[in-house]
């Protein structure tokens, strides 16, 4: 039929091919997106629809009472007159969160120290920065005895600053950096040892992994804070955040070697085999070839561990060390600002959502990032 | 690496020192770490022994026949303030128990809703999946726990004013309040009928596949199971006469009496502890499906299967040996993280015994050996379990 018409209306013949017509108007845009990811089928929409008014009934109350209704600014409860989220009581206390029991004078200390810190791992963490090596170096030995002398003092004309005032959210950040950057060279050690050829060594390494991570992080801080005292001579005399300090490296490390252990595993025998080969000795092979390779990609690896360990130095408060999550427990039980438990305990978890998200994203690109060989992704 | 370096050793022609001979270097360096650990050990013995005597503290597992005198709020095995501090281990044990499996179960089905809904083509749902995840697992445990138990239970009404969400149920800031079944004669009559259908599900489901293996024909097993399992035991609960009468809990005075209650320290522990793994579960569920290559899905869909037999018949089962190791290790830690009960207050074993027995008998290293020992010998079992499934369920490799 349309044959016909071309040949007998000749003016309609043309020889340019047509334009495409735009697709239908409810499969583009908007509502063609709409219709393909949320109302696709019957049972679609349903789940679509139930989602909704999920979302609805638990994120409008939600948004107005921590935003809308919510008191910001003030300096008692009785600011607090507009019936939703009490800020007032974070505002007033956002030092002591920070700080913990650090003497105001001296604060600025521990904003140096973090602040030195932020510098160092700003220049590892940016691609373009030369001379990698040299500042994790620092990081690694040198930064660690400025912080020590920075925070605690007692030498270099700074006063002396007891354990027991440091506190809040700097106590958290010391106690997780602490624990990684000291169960590091650990890990390596027992990872070293857990493939080593030599029976006893390895059943050692493979004994001590196995006991610490097939206990919880609380028996090992009970046995810090009540075993460790018995286990020296009488006259050592450790103080509360050191043993919880040596409890969290002794587990931590078991922890990191298992981390170390698969970037081991992923370094193929060619390069053990030509290091080897070259009349390496085992040392220098590992040192030179194998570890700077396979600890390039045990970063990410690293990271989570990190993370865990962030979120579990919350468990510090059950022996009596004031971190972020012990300090605002103190704070609620106040009776000038009781009652406002869900304020707090949202502020403590976006806190520490903040840092572990954002760690927790920086660790997925390095894996990306790093994710060189084979395999379909 | 050693027969390498002795082939080369036999090589050379002068004599090489004995510390240049690897086997003999590994000899050296095992003998050293021997000497060094034990020296390690047997002084950390000594100060202890030293240390125990002057504080006049006695040693030896004497302490567990002793009676205890504390109350302890939920036991599952029969309990009182003269029982023994070997009783109190019981409880806890007990306790830690009860709260890991229950954790277990419900973390495994929340993950795997969620896991599967990250995948959905719903974009809402999935981005919900997602919230979800990002949410839980960046926030501590303690946190959630402690959000749970001070923030939400601490909030319900006092018993007085208790909410009644079902007939003779009542919640409350005690607790959640419920009637116990009292089992009468004949009862065990309906349980033993439970167990033989669940013994007849397995006959039927192996008959089948082999009738399906044989023949090609498939049987309903799922409905006629459910059937089996629901149906039989109600048969004979309903011939045996009801043999089951309900004890309803009462107001008396500032508290109720009677029924079974879930106290709030279960209740937040458990929900922290399924929504903080579930969210990690979610993780190793999504990956593990995600593994499954695409060509899989796309012939069980040109075979003409619907989505959810896809699913069900094809993807689930392969993601399932992917899934099973990590999935292990989040039971364990799920496990391990249950002892986070001594925060709130539930009795589980380093509430009970690692801390109220600790601090009455000052007995430390008894007592966190103990615990320790049984948090070691958990893991084992578990991991062990997991691996004999693994292995069932891993590829037969031809």
């Amino acid at each position: 039929m349309t044959g016909e018409t071309l040949v007998s209306d000749s003016s309609k013949v043309t020889d340019k091919m047509l334009p495409d017509l735009p697709p239908p108007a409810n499969s583009t845009g908007v509502i063609g997106w709409m219709r393909a990811n949320l109302f696709s089928n019957i049972t679609n929409t349903i789940m679509t629809l139930l989602a909704i008014y999920i979302l609805y009934i638990l994120v409008v109350p939600s948004v107005n009472w921590a935003l809308l209704t919510a008191d910001w600014i003030g300096d008692s409860r009785d600011a607090c007159t507009s019936g939703g989220a009490c800020w007032v009581f974070i505002y007033n206390r956002f030092d002591q969160f920070m700080y913990g029991f650090y003497p105001e004078a001296e604060r600025w200390r521990i904003d140096l120290t973090f602040f030195l810190l932020v510098i160092q791992v700003a220049w590892l963490v940016i691609p373009k920065l030369p001379r990698k090596g040299l500042v994790s170096a620092f990081v690694l030995f040198v930064y660690p005895i400025i912080a020590y002398y920075l925070l605690y003092g007692g030498s270099f004309g700074l006063n002396l600053v007891e354990t027991h005032k440091w506190g809040g959210l700097s106590l958290t950040l010391i106690l997780a950096i602490v624990g990684i950057v000291a169960a590091l060279p650990f890990g390596v050690l027992l990872a070293l040892g857990r493939r080593s050829e030599m029976p006893i060594v390895k059943s050692f390494c493979v004994v001590y992994i196995e006991f610490w991570r097939g206990i919880p992080l609380i028996t090992v801080l009970f046995m810090a804070s009540v075993m460790l005292p018995l286990f020296v001579p009488e006259e050592v005399d450790f103080d509360k955040l050191l043993r919880a300090m040596i409890g969290i490296v002794l587990f931590q490390s078991a922890y990191m070697a298992e981390v170390v252990r698969g970037g081991l595993q992923a370094i193929p025998k060619g390069q053990y085999e030509a290091a080897q080969a070259l009349g390496l000795n085992y040392w220098k092979m590992m040192g030179l070839v194998v570890l700077p390779q396979a600890l390039k990609m045990m970063i990410p690896g690293i990271v989570n561990t990190f993370i865990a360990l962030f979120k579990d130095t919350s468990l510090v408060l059950i022996i009596g060390l004031f971190d972020l999550l012990a300090i605002v427990q103190a704070g609620l039980s106040d009776p000038d600002w009781l009652g406002y438990s869900v304020e707090g305990y949202a502020f403590v978890a976006l806190m520490f959502w903040m840092f572990c998200f954002s760690m927790s994203k920086y660790s997925q690109h390095l894996e990306k990032h790093f994710h060189t060989g084979h395999g379909s992704r | 690496m050693q027969s390498d370096a002795k082939k080369s050793q036999s090589a050379s022609t002068h004599k090489t020192r004995f510390w240049h001979d690897p086997a003999k270097r590994a000899l050296l360096f095992q003998g050293l770490l021997i000497l060094g650990v034990f020296s390690v050990v047997g002084l950390i013995v000594q100060n202890t022994l030293q240390n125990l005597e002057s504080r006049g503290i006695t040693t030896g597992f004497d302490f567990l026949s002793q009676r205890a005198g504390f109350g302890i709020v939920q036991s599952l095995v029969e309990y009182t303030e003269s029982s023994s501090y070997g009783q109190t281990f019981l409880v806890g044990l007990m306790n830690t128990i009860l709260v890991s499996a229950m954790g277990i179960i419900a973390a495994t089905i929340i993950g795997f809703i969620m896991g599967v809904a990250r995948l959905s083509n719903n974009w809402l749902i999935s981005k919900i999946a997602s919230a979800y995840v990002e949410i839980f697992r960046n926030i501590p445990l303690l946190l959630q726990i402690f959000f749970w138990y001070f923030a939400v239970l601490r909030g319900l009404p006092s018993p007085r004013q208790s909410f009644e969400p079902l007939d003779n149920m009542y919640l409350n800031v005690r607790g959640l309040f419920m009637p116990e079944p009292i089992y009468g004669v004949g009862f065990g009559w309906v349980v033993l009928t439970f167990m033989a259908a669940v013994a007849g599900v397995f006959v039927l489901a192996r008959w089948s596949k082999k009738r399906q293996d044989k023949t090609g024909q498939s049987f309903p097993v799922f409905w006629t199971s459910i059937a089996l399992v629901i149906g039989l035991p109600l048969i004979v609960y309903w011939l045996m006469g009801s043999p089951l009468t309900w004890e309803n809990p009462e107001l008396r005075g500032f508290n109720f009496k009677g029924g079974m209650t879930i106290i709030p320290e279960l209740a937040a522990l458990w929900v922290a502890l399924s929504i903080y793994t579930a969210a990690f579960i979610a993780e190793i569920v999504r990956s593990g499906i995600e593994a499954i290559s695409k060509g899989q899905t796309e012939a069980a869909e040109a075979l003409g299967l619907s989505s959810t037999k896809v699913l069900r018949l094809v993807v689930i089962p392969q993601s399932v040996r992917i899934i099973i190791p990590p999935l292990t290790s989040q039971y364990l830690n799920l496990i391990k993280n249950s002892s986070l009960a001594t925060a709130i207050g539930y009795p589980d074993l380093v509430s009970v015994f690692a801390g109220t027995t600790l601090n009455q008998t000052g007995q430390a290293i008894e007592v966190i050996f103990m615990t320790m020992l049984v948090y070691l010998t958990l893991s084992l079992l578990v991991s062990s379990f997991m691996n004999w499934f693994n292995n069932r369920m891993a590829l037969v490799e031809r």
